[in-house]
């Protein structure tokens, strides 16, 4: 029986088995190839998506439990790639790879979301979960601060 | 690029270590003995009517900013605008566009020069169809962002207006035009953004992993728990029936497990799952049961090579690669002597984006999507596996979530293209983390024994190297050869580098300044242990060191070419390496380091990859052996020009946090197997443990050289130097955890 989803704020009907995690679902029905596969057990953080406005692991979330929630992917962050966290990624020019940077964005934008402005004890808590094995983190920590003076309240859609 | 006749004998005398260490340590070499392409402006610059100038981006991009720098050098001399530039992956055709690989550092030193070219040809060709139109002498004729100006007629046209005009003219020879003089430059040397950054934020399918073609399959690969272990039997009539599996493959594989394992050793055997979604594929693989012929790599255990290792070091060694001065009796005069064994760990690259690649097979010819960043060798590589001619294999080159030296070897390609052709239909290969780890090319791991003695005015008297690595009578292992003029080969007034090396049955290979990544740990931590022992300041030390002559080579030299400008330099010249130490210890302001327990700071200093850096670390280090690295000051010395600074910056503090996740990471095998799987037991770093990082560049008078690899070795034990101030124990044993430190 399809499963019903509402992603990007579009509804989606897929036919898949309810244990499939979302990531799978995402990429390979869905065709939004932005989330990414880096480890399958939540270790890195380059799947992270929002689930009604909180960065969760696609690759451990089943899809058949996602329900009504509104699923917010990279390519639904803004309309036009210039959420203020886009923006200030953008801006630093933060991406080595690249590989990691959705979920590192995703898991920004959730924390500017609760935490306007965010310390830097707070940003480790928040992005910890997420890794860059290029080594950018000076920057995504810059690019949070910058995004966060530009958009006090920066609101993922 | 032009070498001087003694770094090209400098650099043939390497020893062993195959194909990949060749490769790294001396690309420039490799390249050099080909016959220069002939490169035609034609090929790389495209200029429509409306002015909009594509340039085509010639090497593979795995993350160093190569689609970036590379067209940077030929814009600036076409004199164009930047804004006005769109770039294009080109696909893989050397015949044009020349060496395509990125790896070694090598895309800086070796497109430095002919990039220019070429965008110095390009805007030739089209001051001369301006001139010709209207009928004035080229040599009156001036350029200027895009267009070509003629001030005594006041005549103009945009480069746009030119193009087809341009583009039938005999293009020049590259070594005819003349080049800007750096002070006019507007692009290089100013930070430009990396042309796919826009793309990567918003989350475009830029991706090997994101390639996606009309029905396509996903193909997923079960292979044996220990090296080359071959499928005897499996239950693949079972598979069959699973959802959404069409096709499941046995592959016999081509490996022979022997005491010397080659770079591409060839297919590893194991069982292929083909589904309608990847997904599927990874849950029948759950179900699958295979009855392995695990071969002889299954005795191997990480204690065996240790224990191998430890006799080895106590014999006689098996190889003299470097020797000069009667070590022995040095050491014996020596007023002080200091005794040490080194042990470093096998690590795996673990690239972000996990190994796969796509492929099509149809009517007798192949396509494929790669990642690689050794392309034309995949294509040899498949072509020979799979019986086909590389002129029936057409390639794109597809961005990668990061290399490190994993995507020089190109066995998921092969195992791609060898599915594609056995099925018919495009295919997306990917490998799931597990399988990633367990069957990397691994960076291999060493023992090394160390003397050194120490005279009654502290200074070096002798040092003795013994280099205990992987391979058989004749080759060691890819990754575990060691230059013979490895730093300090040259400067202590007797030495001598010895190496031994035990069989290894698994696949290795070149990881980010690859064998330095471990070398400079070893070396750089023994100066420290010496200068304590001497009682003296390592800086001091190291550069009373680096004054001593060197012996038996020596250079300092560097050849003019081209337009005046210097080349850079295989050979280590000590001035540089003084320089950058010189620096940070400047920057640091290490002559007023604290003395305060707990906490300390450590220097080192590394040249490879024609780059010198010189990374000071400091640490606090707690009651439960926890460590964290505050600062770090680094200095890099690549050269007179920094061509996209804060892509530089950036890639120097890559290197950094790579290098420190380096300290914490190990591979061991039990029964043949690797005991790791993914990032919680292989770690990378994470955001709270990230230090400040100060980069500086010292501007030194030769040509650019690259970034990739240099910035990497000095952190490893400019580290585990602090952890030595912090606390007085010298760490000897890689990772931290087995020397009883780990990260906070």
């Amino acid at each position: 029986m399809p499963i019903k989803l509402t992603v990007n704020n579009v509804p989606a009907s897929v036919d898949v088995a309810p244990d499939t995690p979302l990531l799978w679902v995402l990429r390979d029905v869905l065709d939004l190839k932005g989330a990414k596969y880096g480890c399958g057990m939540g270790l890195c953080g380059a799947c992270t998506v929002l689930i009604d406005g909180h960065a969760v692991r696609s690759c451990m979330t089943q899809v058949g439990s996602v329900g009504s929630q509104a699923i917010t992917t990279i390519e639904g962050l803004s309309p036009d790639g210039l959420h203020p966290v886009q923006v200030a990624w953008e801006a630093i020019d933060v991406p080595q790879c690249g590989y990691c940077q959705a979920g590192q964005i995703m898991s920004a934008a959730a924390l500017l979301q609760r935490t306007p402005h965010p310390t830097d004890a707070e940003i480790d808590t928040a992005m910890s979960g997420n890794l860059c094995r290029c080594g950018t983190y000076t920057r995504i920590r810059q690019a949070i601060h910058e995004a966060a003076q530009a958009a006090p309240a920066a609101q993922p859609r | 690029m032009q070498m001087n006749r003694r770094s090209f004998l400098q650099l043939t005398a390497l020893a062993g270590g195959g194909f990949a260490l060749d490769l790294y340590r001396s690309p420039l070499a490799l390249a050099q003995n080909e016959p220069p392409p002939d490169l035609k402006p034609q090929a790389f610059i495209h200029i429509a009517p409306t002015g909009v100038v594509t340039i085509m981006a010639r090497a593979s991009e795995s993350g160093q900013g190569m689609r970036s720098m590379l067209p940077m050098l030929i814009a600036e001399e076409l004199d164009v605008e930047w804004k006005d530039v769109r770039i294009q992956q080109a696909d893989l055709n050397e015949k044009i566009y020349g060496r395509q690989f990125s790896g070694g550092s090598a895309n800086t030193p070796l497109g430095w020069e002919p990039m220019r070219r070429v965008g110095a040809a390009g805007r030739l060709l089209l001051v001369t169809a301006a001139a010709q139109t209207w009928g004035v002498p080229a040599e009156e004729c001036t350029t200027k962002a895009g267009r070509v100006l003629h001030a005594a007629s006041s005549k103009s046209a945009g480069y746009g207006e030119l193009a087809d005009k341009a583009a039938a003219l005999p293009a020049p020879a590259l070594s005819s035009v003349k080049l800007k003089d750096p002070k006019d430059y507007r692009i290089i040397g100013h930070s430009q953004t990396g042309v796919d950054t826009h793309s990567i934020v918003t989350g475009k399918p830029l991706f090997g992993i994101d390639v996606q073609l009309p029905g396509m399959l996903y193909a997923a690969i079960e292979k044996a728990p220990v090296f080359a272990g071959k499928v005897k039997s499996a239950n693949t009539d079972q598979i069959k029936t699973l959802p959404g599996v069409r096709h499941v493959l046995t592959i016999d594989g081509g490996i022979t497990p022997a005491a010397y394992t080659p770079w591409e050793p060839g297919m590893e055997p194991g069982v292929a799952i083909v589904a309608d979604t990847w997904w599927q594929a990874q849950q029948a693989r759950k179900q699958l049961k295979v009855d392995w012929d695990l071969g002889p790599a299954a005795s191997q255990t990480t204690d065996g090579f240790a224990a191998k290792a430890a006799d080895l070091l106590k014999a006689r060694p098996q190889t003299t690669l470097h020797k000069y001065g009667d070590v022995d009796a040095a050491l014996k005069s020596s007023a002080k002597t200091v005794e040490a064994t080194y042990q470093y760990p096998f690590i795996a690259h673990v690239t972000m984006e996990p190994q796969g690649a796509t492929a099509h097979w149809k009517d007798g010819k192949l396509e494929m999507w790669s990642t690689s960043t050794l392309p034309a060798d995949g294509v040899a590589l498949v072509a020979k596996t799979l019986g086909i001619q590389t002129s029936d294999i057409a390639t794109h080159m597809v961005r990668s979530g990061g290399s490190f030296g994993r995507r020089l070897q190109n066995d998921y390609l092969v195992e791609a293209a060898w599915i594609a052709k056995q099925i018919g239909v495009p295919v997306k290969l990917l490998w799931s983390r597990e399988d990633d780890v367990a069957h990397d090319p691994f960076r291999p791991g060493g023992t090394v024994g160390l003397q050194g003695g120490i005279d009654a005015a502290g200074k070096i008297t002798a040092w003795r190297h013994h280099f205990v690595t992987f391979g058989d009578d004749k080759h060691n292992t890819s990754g575990g050869g060691i230059g013979q003029d490895t730093y300090p080969a040259g400067f202590p007034p007797a030495y001598a580098l010895f190496t031994s090396a035990q069989p290894l049955m698994l696949r290795t290979g070149a990881l980010r300044a690859p064998g330095d990544n471990a070398y400079c740990w070893v070396a750089q931590s023994f100066l420290d242990e010496l200068a304590h022992a001497a009682g003296r300041d390592p800086l001091d030390f190291q550069l009373d060191l680096l004054s001593n002559n060197k012996k038996p080579w020596s250079s300092g030299e560097h050849d003019a070419v081209g337009d005046h400008e210097p080349s850079g330099q295989e050979v280590l010249i000590p001035e540089r390496f003084k320089g950058v130490l010189q620096m940070v210890a400047e920057k640091s302001n290490w002559a007023k380091r604290g003395t305060q327990t707990g906490r300390g700071m450590g220097i080192a200093a590394w040249f490879c990859h024609r780059g010198y850096f010189a990374e000071v670390a400091e640490v606090s280090v707690n009651a439960q052996n926890k460590v964290t690295v505050h600062n770090v000051w680094a200095v890099g010395d690549v050269g007179s020009q920094i061509i996209n600074p804060n892509a530089a910056e950036s890639m120097a503090q890559g290197g950094i946090m790579e290098g420190m996740g380096h300290l914490a990471q190990e591979i061991t095998l039990e029964e043949g197997k690797v005991e790791q799987s993914n990032f919680h037991n292989h770690p990378l770093m994470r955001m709270r443990q990230v230090p400040k990082i100060e980069v500086y560049w010292r501007k030194t008078d030769y040509a650019p050289t690259g970034l990739g690899e240099p910035t990497l070795p000095p952190i490893l034990p400019a580290v585990t130097n602090a952890i030595f101030a912090a606390t007085g124990k010298r760490i000897r044993t890689l990772p931290l955890q087995r020397s009883g430190f780990s990260w906070a």
